[in-house]
C-alpha cells in the first residue's frame, strides 16, 4: 500500500482486557470495551475523541456495529476486515489511510474473545469444505503440522527445533506477570506431551484463553501532545495467498516473504535495525517460517537458528518477549496482542524482559491457515 | 460461462466420484489444471474449462497423523496428482505414521450415502509410475 507515509501516524494507547479465564457470561464485546477504555486511559483520550473504529472477532459477526453500540459512539470511519489473526495489522494500515486523508483523527482497533469459557469449537466454528472436511483434519492445527512436516523433509528441521520455540516462549513468559503459563517447560516435556497432529504435541500449539485488547492511533502531530511516548508506524506490508490449506502453493514459504519486503521498504530500515520481533506463534513452526520469510535467517535455517536457545532470553534475537501465543495469551485471533508487545518494547515498558535500545520492533501477523500475512514495523521518535 | 441454474462444479465432481472417477478441471486457454472445481478458471477467469478424469496416481506432498481420543491415529495428507494439481486426502491401508512424503499412491473412492457425499482416498501404489 504505497499511499501510506512512513511515520504519519503513531500508536498512542495500548492495553489488554482481562486475560485468561473471565467470569461466566462475560461477552467478547465486554472485553473489547474494557480494553478500549484502558487503552484510552493509557493516552489520556476519551470516548468522545474516538471517530474511527476497527473491529474483527470470530464470535461477533458485525464487530464495528456491536462495539460502537456498546460504547455509545458513532464513529465516522469503521472497518470490520476479517482475515483471521492478522486482521488487526491490516486495520492499522486502514486506520493510517483514514487518518492521513483526514477521514478520522483517533482510531481504536479492538478485539475480544471468550473462547476458553465457551470452547474453541463454539468460538470459532469452521465452515464445511467438501474437499477437506471428510478427511477430519483438526483445523487449523493439522494444516500447520503439514507445513512443519514438509519443512522437516526439505530442510532437516526436527521436533527438537519445534520444542526449542515452545521452551523459549515459556522462558519469556516467566518474565511477564500477565502470562497464562507460570511454570518452567523443558525440551523433554514439550517432546513428550500429548500428541495432537504429528509432529505437533499440545506444547506446539497455542493456548486457548479468554481475552482481548485495544490500541489507539492518531496522527504523528497529535500523538506528540499525549501522555505516552508515541510509537510510530514506520512500515506495513500485507498479502493473501490462499484461504484453505489445500490451496497453499508451497507449504514451506509463507506470504511473509511478500509482506516483509513491503514493510521494510516503506520503513527504510533493514533486519539489522530490528531489535525485537513479535511473530505470530499459533504453532511452533510459525516463528521458524517467519524468521526465514522475513529475511532474518536464510531459507531452511530457521530450525537451526532457534536451537540452543536462539530466540530465548539471552539468545541471538529477541522474539516473542511476551511469551507469545504459546505461553502468554492466545484468545483466538492473537494479532492485536502481537502488536501490543512490540509497542511496549519501543516504549520501554517491559520491565525484566525489556530489550535494551529497542527503537525498532516488528510485528508479524498470520491469519487462517498461513493464509493472510501482515507485517508492521514500529519505531520510536529516534527513528523519524 | 457455466450455468449454475443447471449444474454446479461440486455436483459434476460428485457425479464423477459416483462412477468411481476422480475428476479435475483444466483451463483450456492455458492448459493449466486446477483443483478444487470452480465455475471459472482461477487467474484468468476463463469459462473455457474442460473436465478430465484423473489417472488416479499421485505422490504424497506432506502428511500428518491426527490423534483423536480413543481412535487409532488418522492420516491426513496432501497429494500431488501426476496431472499437476493437489488435493487433501488420506492414505489408507498402512499406519498413519508410515505415510511418508514422496510415497506413490493411487486413488480409491469412498462411496457416499444419504448423509455424506462420496470422496476420494488413496492407497500405496507400489512402484506405479
Amino acid at each position: 500500500m504505497s499511499l501510506l507515509k512512513r511515520g504519519s501516524i503513531a500508536v498512542v494507547g495500548a492495553a489488554e482486557s482481562d486475560l485468561g479465564q473471565v467470569a461466566p457470561h462475560t461477552t467478547p464485546v465486554d472485553l473489547m470495551a474494557q480494553a478500549t477504555m484502558r487503552a484510552l486511559d493509557d493516552c489520556g483520550l476519551t470516548l468522545k475523541d474516538v471517530d474511527g473504529l476497527f473491529v474483527a472477532a470470530t464470535q461477533v459477526r458485525m464487530g464495528p456495529m456491536a462495539l460502537a453500540e456498546y460504547l455509545g459512539i458513532k464513529p465516522k470511519v469503521f472497518d470490520g476486515t476479517q482475515i483471521g489473526g492478522s486482521s488487526f495489522m491490516s486495520h492499522v494500515a486502514h486506520a493510517q489511510l483514514a487518518i492521513q486523508m483526514g477521514a478520522c483523527e483517533v482510531a481504536v482497533i479492538a478485539y475480544g474473545s471468550t473462547q476458553r469459557s465457551v470452547s474453541r469449537a463454539a468460538a470459532s466454528p469452521r465452515e464445511f469444505n467438501p474437499y477437506e472436511t471428510p478427511y477430519r483434519p483438526i483445523l487449523p492445527i493439522s494444516a500447520y503440522a503439514m507445513a512443519a512436516a514438509r519443512h522437516f523433509h526439505q530442510y532437516g528441521t526436527t521436533r527438537e527445533h519445534l520444542a526449542e520455540v515452545a521452551v523459549a516462549a515459556r522462558k519469556w513468559a516467566l518474565m511477564n506477570p500477565k502470562a497464562w503459563e507460570k511454570e518452567p517447560l523443558t525440551i523433554e516435556q514439550a517432546l513428550n506431551a500429548r500428541m495432537v497432529s504429528y509432529p505437533f504435541t499440545v506444547r506446539d500449539c497455542c493456548l486457548v484463553v479468554d481475552g482481548g485488547g485495544a490500541i489507539v492511533l492518531t496522527s504523528a502531530a497529535r500523538a506528540k501532545t499525549l501522555k505516552k511516548k508515541p510509537v510510530y508506524v514506520l512500515g506495513f506490508g500485507e498479502t493473501l495467498s490462499h484461504a484453505n490449506i489445500s490451496s497453499m502453493p508451497d507449504f514451506t514459504v509463507t506470504g511473509a516473504a511478500i509482506s516483509g519486503p513491503q514493510a521494510f521498504k516503506m520503513a527504510g530500515v533493514t533486519q539489522k535495525d530490528v531489535k525485537m520481533l513479535s511473530l505470530y506463534d499459533a504453532f511452533t513452526i510459525t516463528p521458524i517460517l517467519f524468521l526465514e520469510d522475513l529475511g532474518f535467517v536464510p531459507k531452511g535455517e530457521g530450525g537451526r537458528f532457534v536451537a540452543n536457545g536462539g530466540i530465548a532470553p539471552g539468545g541471538k534475537l529477541a522474539v516473542n518477549t511476551s511469551g507469545g501465543g504459546l505461553s502468554y495469551c492466545h484468545p483466538g485471533m492473537y494479532g492485536l496482542l502481537v502488536m501490543i508487545e512490540s509497542i511496549r518494547q519501543v516504549r520501554g515498558e517491559c520491565g525484566e524482559r525489556q530489550v535494551k535500545g529497542c527503537d525498532v520492533s516488528l510485528s508479524h501477523g498470520n491469519g487462517g491457515v498461513m493464509s493472510s500475512q501482515c507485517t508492521v514495523i514500529f519505531g520510536s521518535e529516534n527513528t523519524l | 460461462m457455466s450455468d449454475l441454474m443447471k449444474q454446479s462444479p461440486l455436483g459434476t465432481y460428485v457425479e464423477h466420484l459416483k462412477k468411481g472417477e476422480l475428476a479435475y478441471q483444466v483451463n483450456k486457454d492455458t492448459n493449466k489444471p486446477f483443483f478444487y472445481p470452480r465455475a471459472i478458471a482461477p487467474e484468468t477467469g476463463s469459462a473455457n474449462i474442460e473436465w478430465r478424469v484423473s489417472k488416479g496416481l499421485g505422490t504424497v506432498y506432506t502428511t500428518t497423523a491426527v490423534h483423536y481420543k480413543g481412535e487409532a491415529p488418522l492420516n491426513v495428507a496432501m497429494i500431488d496428482m501426476d496431472e499437476g494439481y493437489r488435493l487433501m486426502s488420506r492414505v489408507e491401508g498402512i499406519d498413519a505414521m508410515d505415510v511418508k512424503i514422496g510415497l506413490r499412491v493411487k486413488v480409491k473412492v469412498i462411496p457416499g450415502d444419504e448423509k455424506t457425499l462420496p470422496f476420494p482416498v488413496f492407497t500405496p501404489a507400489g512402484d506405479a509410475k
